[in-house]
């Protein structure tokens, strides 16, 4: 990484790049050249227990249950381990974190390996308490999520009483106690027209920044796409509003947008490249090179239960499987911006063209774009579907139905 | 929920009296041999100049202060290393990770 350091002598080239640690896409060129060496964030997802229930979540549809879930010493090895390597960052995320009772042990670890701390929150569950507690051990950095800024949207979506109300109220905990706050605004068909009322209260809580995240269709989300997928148009108006909201509080909130990548015209950089700066441990302890990567079925992932995390990251089949640009086909290969983007994402590759090789269709070069563009068009045309709401029961009834369609359970 | 007053802008000059938040963490990454400031969601990379300013940015010093320390340090001229240093935290504050 050494061609990103500038140093002389000249006080006219006093330079700071910045790089995104979770693959969001922000403002301007972030997007810089991550570390070859060794990743710089890492993604725990503690459990896959969630006291919501959100149909855009993201993670896998088979659910992990509590008794795979790697064990108190087994995270705290993680974390140390991830410092060792050279980890800068560590997102503690799930499910919901929170609802690991080890979670102070693991935050007291990573703090003493030297990584700057986030913790991911649904913050339903969470006491005054155990914030002020997490904040003694080292956590540097909450950020919540939070549904829809009217409370029947965020109780309907979450599929939890009074959520928006205990959200609203951690997060100003987290203020008060003068921790950095980021909001988690996913975004689809349900909330899109309040994007501008999200960042509003983004600023009245004091947060340092918030996500717009629009839904990424993988695990939940995909099967609920056609519940959740806005029209063109609104996401076009929507990105619209980020842009000049942007500008306008410059200096008072931060404001990262990951673009719904269905109308994109070239495809996101996925994870800065596979392999290339993040990895991501399962609750079971299985690592992955993204949250999605389980759905591309000829890759096999250790375990940091069988390996070290450094050989893993070394050696492992599915980090090499798509590193560098030499997997690539047409028309990934001869592109100008295969280092750029490297082929998009190989997941999203997978879901839609059946070959994690292949450019992903957000891509305006890939043959599939137009049915893809087609497709999302198409549902969001439709009034939207039932949630197929992310729980357990919903979970064995789609493994039982593979892939057929099924009753969703309320 | 109660009345907050509404943040604003943070516009850099040479009386500004720069601080760092807290909760934003300098530290050398001895694996990469690089300085880091570690944000959240963010890995900023200073070079060595921006290292110093950041250091100096206690909330006490004033940007004439810190351009003056470097004037020394580098043997240049101090008004326009204070140019410079106004340039760079105006971009740090703009991005959040500078207070005034």
């Amino acid at each position: 990484m050494t061609e990103d350091l500038k140093i002389d002598g000249h006080v006219d080239s006093i330079a700071v790049d910045d790089e995104p640690t979770t693959g969001v896409i922000g403002d301007r060129e972030e997007s810089a050249i991550l570390c070859a060496v060794a990743p710089v964030g890492l993604l725990a997802e503690l459990t896959h227990r969630c006291p919501l229930q959100c149909p855009y979540c993201s993670n896998p549809v088979e659910l992990e249950s509590v008794k795979n879930e790697l064990t108190t010493e087994e995270w705290c090895s993680v974390m140390s381990q991830a410092g060792e390597m050279g980890i800068l960052q560590v997102h503690l995320s799930g499910g919901e974190p929170t609802a690991r009772k080890d979670l102070e042990e693991i935050v007291k670890t990573a703090a003493d390996a030297g990584l700057y701390s986030n913790l991911i929150t649904a913050a339903v569950n969470v006491k005054r308490e155990r914030l002020e507690k997490l904040k003694e051990l080292g956590l540097d950095h909450v950020q919540v999520s939070v549904q829809d800024v009217d409370p029947g949207g965020a109780e309907r979506i979450g599929a939890f009483k009074n959520a928006l109300e205990k959200k609203l109220e951690f997060a100003r905990w987290v203020t008060e106690l003068d921790m950095p706050l980021t909001i988690n605004a996913p975004i689809h068909r349900h909330n899109i027209h309040n994007v501008p009322r999200y960042i509003d209260v983004a600023v009245e809580l004091g947060a340092q920044r918030i996500e717009i995240a629009h839904a990424q269709y993988y695990g939940w989300a995909l099967l609920n796409r056609a519940a959740l997928i806005p029209t063109y148009e609104e996401t076009i108006a929507s990105i619209e509003y980020v842009e000049a909201a942007r500008e306008r509080l410059k200096g008072v909130l931060t404001i990262d947008m990951v673009v719904p990548d269905y109308y994109a015209k070239r495809p996101k950089p996925c994870m800065g490249g596979w392999g290339k700066g993040f990895m991501n441990i399962t609750p079971a302890g299985k690592v992955l090179p993204c949250h999605a990567a389980e759905s591309i079925p000829e890759l096999n992932f250790d375990n940091v239960r069988d390996k070290k995390l450094l050989d893993i990251w070394m050696d492992s089949d599915a980090f090499n499987a798509f590193r560098g640009t030499d997997w690539m086909k047409e028309p990934c290969k001869s592109c100008a911006f295969k280092e750029v983007d490297f082929g998009g994402c190989r997941c999203q590759a997978m879901a839609i063209s059946k070959d994690p090789r292949n450019t992903d269709p957000a891509c305006s070069l890939s043959p599939y774009h137009n049915e893809m563009v087609n497709l999302a068009k198409a549902e969001a045309a439709k009034p939207a579907t039932a949630f197929v709401y992310r729980n357990t029961r919903n979970a064995a009834q789609v493994s039982k139905a593979h892939g057929e369609v099924f009753e969703p359970a309320e | 929920m109660p009345a907050v007053k509404r943040p604003t802008r943070l516009v850099v000059d040479r009386t500004t009296k720069p601080i760092m938040p807290r909760y934003l963490k300098l530290r050398h990454d001895p694996g990469r041999d690089r300085w880091v400031l570690l944000a959240p969601e963010r890995i900023l990379t200073p070079d060595a100049i921006a290292v110093m300013v950041l250091k100096l940015c206690d909330g006490e010093r004033s940007v004439d202060d810190i351009a003056a320390k470097l004037a020394e340090e580098y043997s240049a001229p101090v008004d326009v290393i204070a140019g410079d240093v106004v340039e760079l935290l105006q971009d740090l504050a703009d991005k959040g990770y500078i207070k005034g």
